[in-house]
Formats: structure tokens, C-alpha cells, sequence
């Protein structure tokens, strides 16, 4: 195994081109359990740890510019009022070792259904800038998940930066897992409020092949919320939209059988998940005193 | 030349007395939490190669051809083997029956069995070449339950048994059965107004010591071996050890290296032997160390169980009788199954008067992994049964469980199902009284000062599930009982060599044993014991080794005990030495030499009514008194075959908790608030040790009621978990606030009273877990332990 060490940027990506099964490597939370469980072993381990604007953010007038490499105990640190349901997620990241190493990048290099990251990623809305020698491009986050494990970068290209739509409402995350805390999930659920666009966004983990949207779920609540003018009159939800929101995010789900849980009882918890965090953010947006502006 | 990394002595002076009693700290203590002790796979020599055992990637397979060329051809490999290599005529070990072969021939009978060894110059070297090693399996039908072992035509798992327990089980795939029977089971049960019957599951649990399996083997001038090791018991390793090396046992030096905890887990040999066969054959010293995913295939794990019981009783809540079978998964080698079947049978009621019993427990072969001792050793599975059956019995009756308890409490004099009476303080009632007389943890203690929720309090943590959402309290109880000490006539003894000596004028003792610390906190009870009965400050404790008799195994709550026992003994020999020299010395100087009742206090020799007589150290001037005593405590008997009579235990020990949940019921996530418990201790000779073994125990019960354990695919007998992803441990926001109620009630028979305290914490602590599910959820719960697709419904087909 050889391994690469990019001093900048343009370098890591022109050794990208010229070696492409290269695996990248940041904080080594994913890439390094593999290794050493003898799981993969790649020809070319490059380390980005050299390429400092990776751990980088920069909060913009709509999103925020998170560095591919910005450590999930940052997120929680710095970014949460711009980006809450990342920062709940990243909370809920193992332990305090490996959220001051790993990162968004990993989490969607890696694309396993059960990374923290990708249900807030969805609910919030978010681009991956993907670069290579070729130019850079920016793939919305709901089409970048393509299989198990497996995401739409083109094997020249490396993950700069993910743009996420900062918050204009309430966002929640939630995740089952059968310990208190350091635990990989059984099944995940992020919703958020974007009161501006007047729309609701979801987003499932560990319940389907790759991370995804409860899009049925969306189209009924939003509209529900239209027909009722519910955003306007900051009433409640009633018990009957959010069962009919929760069973429909359910059936989004496409689960299985496996050490950490059974597919019933992960469509069952999504759908109490959907439930929670649509009253958690339905209320905390009622509580609001008046109409956000910006 | 020492290896960096061995053991050195630990030097312990106290400016208080110090002696027992007192909570004196851990001589290792602030080395291990600042992470500079040496564990056992921290050891480093000059020159040494690393040891790497391929496994079976298969769980039964007869093995056609083991083809090492490729691996030997790999640069920087020093050694590879396998059976073939094995140098005497004893190729098997094992702990009561030496099944156990020591590298795989003609089948494997267990995923993850070792098959073959290599050493090279680098630990990845190691593994790579064993990678490359060709064994060729032809898959046998596996062997998974009591169905599949019992089945006409049934595969054996060990064929041609001639162990000692091959004549009497019912069919050769049985390790050992063992019935119980007192009383008449039939005619109690007509007796009976309420017949309750239950079926009951325990999962298999993994002791999870953090340390994993290592050690370094340094082969001697002389052809024999030194062997740093992780173990609970030296002794126990080397009579295993030696015949398979074709050494002396005095040619097999052990010293006992960094153990990172053990709970059962290093009762059974793992590299020890395979390390000293590399260092052997290469001449090189050798250094093994199993990762996390290994350790899970090196040590064997908690016996599951299936337990199907029957209690009966009056309406006025008087126990007539307990039916009960007892199934153990003893997986693919003995281990320690056989003694694990007499604990299971002999404590299968509980800690309860039963007139008429009808007890059978056995343990099976099969091609699961190999099961052991666990803290607890067969007492557990039998607690989450037979407390589940208290509850529900209690329930049919109307009436509440505690009471009903008391009602049925076994004490001092209550004959055992074995007719052994028990012969010292059972304080059953008084601990269930007790952790009842708490007061409740408040309701909705998650709730903040200002009103909000913090998730770290609700079921899910961190996990953000809940914000009180579906959250049910519920409040369980459970009570246990506990042998202490090896049973059923085993000669349990221990060694202890004490010296005093006067030191630049103090008087300084050197204690010297074999006995393992495996965090236990022996090192600091032994040095306590000294203090007290040598009236000194300074102890010094050596490494435990074999230079020094066995000292028995850190297990069976019975160190403190029979090593303790066995220090105190010694200290007395060398009290009495003392003043004999001193009455030689000096007894002309003082009537009080000849007539008084002399005692040993701050580093003189007093009279009972204080009057010093001499300083210690100019009675011992400059020679040392020094002396070796082996110690036992009352023999036991064996448990007859076919009624389970006999008195095969020496002490019992009591715990009880109270278990308060929360539960989410739509989610099925569980958050233990609180577990209080009560415990008998005797004597607490270092409360705050004792008050940690307690929580220790406490909380591994809590890990199997609601999270640990290893998932074995039913068809394939292969283990889907292996590795702390997912194989969940308690992190410390599972763990819940543990109050400790210690009573001290002396059994006379022990040394200061004291009674082992290790493991009955841990049998108690699982029962009333699920009792406070169950009270929560209103679900029967049969099985642990419980996982939230069991408490929602949704555990599919």
C-alpha cells in the first residue's frame, strides 16, 4: 500500500487523476477501521490531512460552505444556529475521540445508510462540491446516494466542501439505537422546516439501501400545511396529519434483517421518529413570535 | 533481561493504619487512569517476533489438508504451524476434561477455532502469511441446540469420549448432567393452589474485559520458557502448559503480566501455549496479542440457557414446590461446563425455603462457540428465571412481589435443594427490605429547572428520541444467591509467602503470592491484611508468579477468602515468630514478655493495654522472618449423581437490587434511572472496593438485561457480531445511579467473617431489570436480553 500526501489541493487532485482507486483519507474514522479489520486494502491511501481548507466553513448569506474535513465536534460547536439538525446528528456521532476526527467528507464517502450525517444532509438540503483535474461540479445531495456504499463521484473526484441551505426553521434529528449514546444506528429520522419555501424536507437513515427522502411523506404534509394554511396560522398539526405523514415516511422505507435490528421494527420506528420530530419542530416553529425575517 | 513492561513490586505505606477495613487505595490505581500501567500487550523484548493464529472461517468442517507452503515462503516468517508441529503426545488441553486440541486435526468444531500459527518479524507480516495458509474443509451438519445434539443419528461433536463424565449424561453430545431432587415434587404439586409455569431465554453474554488476550513467551538457555501472561490462575495455565510443551512444570516460568480485567474469560487458556511454542521453535521471544474482533473467538463466552420452570404455591403464598430444567449451550468444548451445571442445578431456586424440588440442568456440545465461566458462573441464568417466576407467581396470588419474597426468604439454617444447611448469616428478607425502603429517584427526572427535557436522562440519550414522549415508569425487584469458593470437594487452597524484615529501621513486610489481579483489588487487600496483623505501615507486594505456590483462580468470588486467608494465616505464623524472638531477646526486661496477651501496633510490640514493649524493628534486628502457608478453607462435598445431595458449597452470598426504568414504549428504548442495591458482604475489608465491585457487577448485569449479546447465525453456528460495534457494552449514560447498602453480618467460618462479593451483584441485577420493563410495558419479557424490537412488537417472523 502506498501512500500519498498531497500537499495542496491541486496536488491531491491531479494524484486523484492519476491513481483514481486511491481511497482518500481524513480523519480516518471509516477508512482505518477497514484497514485494520483487513476489510479493504487499497493500493493508494492518500491523506488530505496536509490540505488545510478542508477543515475550513464559511457561513453565506443562504448556506453554509462546511470543509469536507470540519470536524463533527466543530459542527456541534460552532454551527449550531445555522445548521441544527446537522449539529444534533453530529452529536449523536460515536464518541468525543472520533467526532474530533471525522467529518461530513468521510461520512458521504464512505455512503454507508447508516451515516450520521445523511438524513440532516437531505432534510436541509445540501450540494456536494465534487472536484476533479476536470473542473468541479456540484451534485444535489438527493442524487449523490446510488447504491449501498456507493455515491455518484466519478473516480477522479474528490469532495471538496458540501453547501448547506442554512436554517430558516426549526430542524430535528433523531435516531434509535439500542444504547444511550456512542452507537450506530438502527434507523434514523431528520425533518426540517423551511418556513420560507413553505415546505417540509425529510431525511432516512439505516432503513434503505442508501440514505433517502420520505417524498410521499413531504407531498402530503406539504400539502396539508397549504390546504389548512397551517404556516400562516401557526396552529397545530393534528394528530391526523402527522399519524398519515408518519406512516407514509414508513413506507418509504425499504429495510432489512441484521444484527443491529428487524426491518418491522425499523419502519415502525421511523414512523414514530416522523411522528416526534414533526411535533418538535411544528411546535418549536409556533412558538416562534412572529414570522422570521431576513 | 527483563522485557519492558513486566511487572514490578508495588510498594504500599499508608500514613493512616491502613489495615483492613479502611478504603485504602489501589496500589496501581493513578498508573492506570493516567495510562501509564503496563497491560500485558504493552510488553516489548529485544528481538521478538510476533505470534498470529489462523482460525476457522467455518464452524464445523472436517479438515481434508493444511497446506503451509505459500505462508512459508513469505519474507520476514520465522515459523509457521500447525497439529503436525505439536512436540509431545498431549496435543489437548482444557480445564476439567482435556478436549481442547491445541491446534485443530482432522475437524474444526467451531467458528474461529485455531487451526494454525505463525511468527514473523512483523505483527502484519504474521497475519498476512497466515492468510495465505490453504486448509481444506469439508463442511459438516451443524450442531446448534438441544434438538440438533439430541436428534437420532445426531453428528457428535466429540466422538470416543472417555472423560469422566462420559458414563452417566443421557447422550455422548451432553458435557455433564446434573438433577437435584428433595422432597416429593408430585405430591407438593397437589398441594398446590397456583401452578406456574414459564419458559425462559438467556442470551450469550461476552465478559468484554477491555484488555485483550496477550502475552510474550522468552524461550530459556535451559530449554524452558518464561511466559508473561494475562490470567486468572497461573497454576491452572502451567498444569495445562507444560505436558503439551513436554516441559517440567518448573521449566515453565509464569509471571502474571498487566491484566486488563477477566470475569470469567481468562479461566481458560487462549495463546498461552502458542506463544511458547513459537518461542521455542524460532528461539526467539514472542509476543501475541489478539485484537478486539479476536479476543471475541479467543475466550469462551456466558453459557446461554433455556430454562423451563414450575413453582407452586398456597393461596397464603408459601412456595410447595419448584420444578425446573435447566439448558446450557456448553458450544463446541467442555471448558468449565461441568461446574457450571452443578451452579446452575444447586442454586436453581434461589435464595428461597423449597421443601420439594425437581431440578435437572445440563450442559451441551455443540458447534456454537465454546462457553465458560462468566462472573456469576450458572447462578445468573437461573436468577432471570426464577425471579421471573416470583413475580408472576406473586401476581397470580395477588399479591406484591416483595412480600411475597419475604415470605418465601430462605435464612440462616435453611436447607439448600442440596440439604446443605446453611450455616451463616442468608439476610434474604432484610436486603429486599431494604433497597424497597429507598425513596424512588423523583418521576420525570429529566425534566430541567426550566422545564426542558435533557435527552441525557430519557431513554435514547443522546440519541434524541424522545422528550418524554411515550415514556412509562416502571419499578422491578429481584434478590440472588451466590456460591463462594470452589465447590463440590475441589481442594481449594492458596499460598502465601510472608517476610518481615527491618528496613533502614522500619519494619517492612514483603508479601508474596500467585494470585491474579485481574483489578479485583487483591494487591491492595493483602497489603491491608498485613498492616493489621503485623501492626506495620509498609508492605511490599511481589509480582504474582509460579516461584510461589498456586494461590487458586481470581474467580468464584473467593480471592480475598482463600488468599486473603492464606495472608492472614501467614502474618499470624510470623506474629507469633516475632514475639517468640522477642520473648527471647528482650523477656527478661519486662514481666508483661511472659504473661501478657501481646499485640503488634504501630511497629511495636504492646501490651493489651498499650504499654509498648520493644520496636519491631530491634526485635527483628537483621534477620527476616519469613514463612509459606498453604490455606484452605472446609472442604466440600460432591453433589450425588442421581439426587444432588451433598454439601457442595462453603459460603453463600446475597445480593438484591431495585431497578428503576424508564421506558419508551412506542420505541422500545430503555433508560435504567436508578438500580439500588443491598448486600451482605460479611465484612468489608476495602468498602470502596467493594462498593466498586458491586457497581461493576450491577452494571454487567444491567448490559445483558437490555443490550449485550453475541448473535449466533442458527444455521451456520457462525457469529454475526464480533466487535464493539455491535456488541454493545453500557457506556456511562446507561449506567445509572447505583446506590450501595452493605451489611456486614460475619459468617464465622471466613477470615475476618468476610464473604466473597464479586459475582452476586451481578445475578440480581439482570432479573430486576426486566421485573421493571415488565412493569412498565405490561409485556411477559421470557427472554434476555430484551431488545426494543421485543417491546414494540416487531421483531418480524
Amino acid at each position: 500500500m502506498d501512500f500519498l500526501r498531497p500537499a495542496s489541493w491541486e496536488d491531491a487532485l491531479a494524484a486523484k487523476a492519476a491513481h483514481p482507486d486511491a481511497v482518500p483519507i481524513a480523519g480516518g474514522t471509516d477508512v482505518m477501521v477497514e484497514i485494520n479489520f483487513d476489510h479493504r486494502r487499497p493500493e493508494y491511501l492518500m491523506d488530505l490531512g496536509r490540505i488545510g481548507e478542508l477543515s475550513d466553513w464559511e457561513v453565506g448569506a443562504d448556506t453554509v460552505r462546511l470543509g469536507a474535513s470540519v470536524p463533527y465536534a466543530r459542527i456541534m460547536e460552532h454551527l449550531r444556529a445555522e445548521l441544527p439538525g446537522l449539529a444534533l446528528a453530529a452529536h449523536t456521532v460515536a464518541s468525543p475521540q472520533i467526532r474530533n476526527r471525522g467529518g461530513v467528507g468521510g461520512n458521504l464517502g464512505t455512503a454507508s445508510p447508516a451515516g450520521d450525517a445523511h438524513p440532516a444532509l437531505l432534510a436541509a438540503g445540501a450540494e456536494i462540491e465534487a472536484v476533479s483535474v476536470r473542473g468541479s461540479r456540484r451534485i444535489p445531495v438527493d442524487a449523490f446516494y446510488t447504491g449501498v456504499k456507493r455515491n455518484a463521484l466519478a473516480p477522479d473526484e474528490l469532495i471538496r466542501a458540501v453547501h448547506i441551505a442554512r436554517a430558516d426553521g426549526p430542524q430535528q434529528f433523531s435516531k434509535v439505537g439500542t444504547r444511550n449514546a456512542m452507537v450506530i444506528a438502527v434507523c434514523a429520522f431528520a425533518l426540517a422546516l423551511h418556513p420560507h419555501s413553505r415546505t417540509v424536507r425529510t431525511g432516512i437513515g439505516s432503513a434503505a439501501p442508501t440514505p433517502l427522502r420520505a417524498g410521499p411523506a413531504e407531498d402530503f404534509l406539504n400539502a396539508a400545511l397549504d390546504e389548512e394554511g397551517l404556516w400562516e396560522s401557526r396552529r397545530a398539526v393534528t394528530p391526523s396529519i402527522a399519524r398519515q405523514f408518519a406512516q407514509l415516511a414508513a413506507a418509504s422505507c425499504n429495510p432489512i434483517d441484521d444484527v443491529r435490528g428487524p426491518a418491522q421494527y425499523r419502519r415502525h420506528a421511523v414512523a414514530v421518529m416522523a411522528r416526534r420530530t414533526l411535533t418538535w419542530t411544528w411546535e418549536a416553529y409556533r412558538a416562534e413570535r412572529s414570522p422570521r425575517c431576513v | 533481561m527483563n522485557p519492558t513492561g513486566a511487572p514490578g513490586d508495588l510498594t504500599q505505606a499508608t500514613h493512616t493504619r491502613g489495615g483492613i477495613g479502611e478504603s485504602t487505595l489501589r496500589p496501581d490505581g493513578r498508573l492506570k487512569v493516567t495510562g501509564e500501567f503496563a497491560y500485558s500487550s504493552d510488553m516489548w523484548h529485544e528481538d521478538m517476533l510476533w505470534g498470529h493464529t489462523l482460525r476457522s472461517t467455518v464452524a464445523h468442517a472436517a479438515i481434508r489438508a493444511v497446506d503451509i507452503t505459500e505462508a512459508l515462503a513469505v519474507p520476514g516468517v520465522h515459523a509457521v504451524l500447525t497439529w503436525d508441529d505439536l512436540p509431545t503426545a498431549v496435543k489437548c488441553y482444557g480445564l476439567e476434561i482435556q478436549d481442547t486440541p491445541v491446534l485443530a486435526h482432522g475437524k474444526v468444531r467451531h467458528h474461529g477455532e485455531p487451526v494454525a500459527l505463525v511468527a514473523a518479524d512483523h505483527p502484519e507480516t504474521a497475519r498476512r502469511a497466515a492468510a495465505k495458509i490453504r486448509v481444506d474443509y469439508a463442511e459438516l451438519p451443524v450442531i446448534t441446540d438441544e434438538a440438533s445434539a439430541t436428534a437420532p443419528g445426531a453428528v457428535l461433536v466429540h466422538e470416543g469420549r472417555t472423560d469422566h463424565h462420559a458414563a452417566h449424561v443421557p447422550h455422548p453430545n451432553i458435557v455433564h448432567r446434573q438433577p437435584i431432587v428433595r422432597g416429593d415434587a408430585a405430591a407438593a404439586a397437589e398441594r398446590a393452589e397456583v401452578i406456574v409455569r414459564g419458559e425462559y431465554v438467556f442470551g450469550m453474554q461476552d465478559q468484554a474485559f477491555l484488555g485483550p488476550e496477550s502475552g510474550l513467551a522468552i524461550p530459556c538457555d535451559d530449554g524452558g520458557v518464561e511466559l508473561y501472561i494475562a490470567t486468572q490462575w497461573l497454576h491452572s495455565d502451567l498444569a495445562q502448559i507444560a505436558p503439551v510443551l513436554g516441559l517440567p512444570e518448573e521449566k515453565v516460568r509464569m509471571t502474571l503480566s498487566g491484566v486488563g480485567g477477566a470475569f470469567g474469560g481468562r479461566e481458560d487458556l487462549s495463546m498461552q501455549i502458542h506463544a511458547c511454542l513459537l518461542a521455542l521453535r524460532t528461539g526467539r521471544p514472542v509476543k501475541m496479542v489478539y485484537n478486539r474482533f479476536e479476543s471475541f473467538f479467543g475466550h469462551v463466552h456466558r453459557h446461554p440457557a433455556r430454562l423451563a420452570y414450575e413453582h407452586g404455591a398456597t393461596r397464603d403464598g408459601r412456595l410447595t414446590h419448584v420444578r425446573a430444567r435447566i439448558v446450557l449451550d456448553g458450544g463446541a468444548y467442555a471448558s468449565s461446563s461441568p461446574a457450571v451445571v452443578g451452579n446452575a442445578a444447586s442454586l436453581a431456586v434461589g435464595p428461597y425455603a423449597v421443601d420439594a424440588v425437581d431440578i435437572e440442568a445440563l450442559a451441551l456440545y455443540t458447534n456454537n462457540p465454546p462457553c465458560g465461566a462468566m462472573r456469576g458462573f450458572g447462578a445468573v441464568q437461573a436468577c432471570f428465571a426464577y425471579e421471573a417466576q416470583m413475580d408472576r407467581v406473586a401476581a397470580r396470588l395477588g399479591l406484591d412481589p416483595v412480600e411475597f419474597r419475604r415470605l418465601n426468604a430462605m435464612e440462616q439454617g435453611t436447607l439448600m435443594p442440596t440439604g446443605q444447611r446453611v450455616d451463616s448469616p442468608a439476610p434474604v428478607a432484610e436486603l429486599l427490605r431494604r433497597v424497597r425502603a429507598r425513596p424512588l429517584p423523583p418521576e420525570r427526572q429529566w425534566e430541567t429547572a426550566g422545564g426542558d427535557a435533557d435527552i441525557r436522562a430519557l431513554p435514547g440519550g443522546l440519541s434524541n428520541t424522545t422528550h418524554g414522549e411515550g415514556v412509562v415508569r416502571g419499578v422491578g425487584y429481584a434478590v440472588g444467591i451466590k456460591n463462594v469458593g470452589f465447590s463440590e470437594g475441589f481442594d481449594d487452597y492458596s499460598t502465601a509467602r510472608v517476610r518481615m524484615e527491618a528496613v533502614n529501621g522500619t519494619p517492612v513486610a514483603t508479601v508474596h503470592t500467585a494470585m491474579a489481579e485481574v483489578g479485583q483489588g487483591g494487591v491492595t487487600v493483602h497489603a491491608q491484611i498485613a498492616r493489621t496483623e503485623l501492626g506495620i505501615a509498609q508492605v511490599v507486594i511481589q509480582p504474582a508468579d509460579t516461584r510461589v505456590g498456586s494461590a487458586g483462580g481470581t474467580s468464584a468470588s473467593r480471592q480475598t477468602y482463600v488468599t486473603g486467608g492464606a495472608v492472614k494465616h501467614a502474618c499470624e505464623q510470623i506474629r507469633e515468630q516475632v514475639l517468640e524472638r522477642g520473648r527471647r531477646r528482650f523477656g527478661s526486661y519486662h514481666p508483661a514478655w511472659a504473661t501478657a496477651e501481646l499485640l503488634l501496633e504501630d511497629g511495636k510490640v504492646v501490651t493489651e493495654t498499650g504499654e509498648a514493649l520493644a520496636s519491631l524493628a530491634d526485635v527483628l534486628g537483621d534477620e527476616a522472618i519469613e514463612t509459606e502457608v498453604e490455606w484452605r478453607h472446609r472442604p466440600t462435598q460432591p453433589l450425588d449423581r442421581i439426587t444432588g445431595q451433598g454439601d457442595g458449597h462453603v459460603q453463600y452470598s446475597f445480593a438484591a437490587h431495585r431497578a428503576v426504568v424508564e421506558v419508551d414504549v412506542e420505541l422500545g428504548l430503555v433508560k435504567v434511572v436508578e438500580l439500588a442495591c443491598a448486600q451482605d458482604v460479611g465484612k468489608a475489608l476495602n468498602p470502596l472496593s467493594v462498593t466498586g465491585q458491586i457497581q461493576g457487577g450491577t452494571t454487567q448485569g444491567l448490559g445483558v438485561a437490555v443490550m449485550e449479546e453475541i448473535l449466533v447465525d442458527p444455521v451456520t453456528a457462525k457469529v454475526r457480531n464480533p466487535s464493539f460495534t455491535d456488541y454493545l457494552i453500557p457506556t456511562i449514560l446507561d449506567t445509572p445511579a447505583i446506590p450501595v447498602d452493605m451489611l456486614e453480618l460475619a459468617d464465622q467460618h471466613a477470615p475476618y467473617g468476610l464473604r466473597g462479593g464479586g459475582e452476586a451483584p451481578t445475578l440480581s441485577s439482570t432479573p430486576a431489570v426486566l421485573a421493571a420493563i415488565r412493569d412498565a410495558t405490561g409485556l411477559e419479557l421470557n427472554r434476555t436480553p430484551v431488545r426494543p424490537e421485543h417491546l414494540t412488537g416487531t421483531a418480524g417472523s
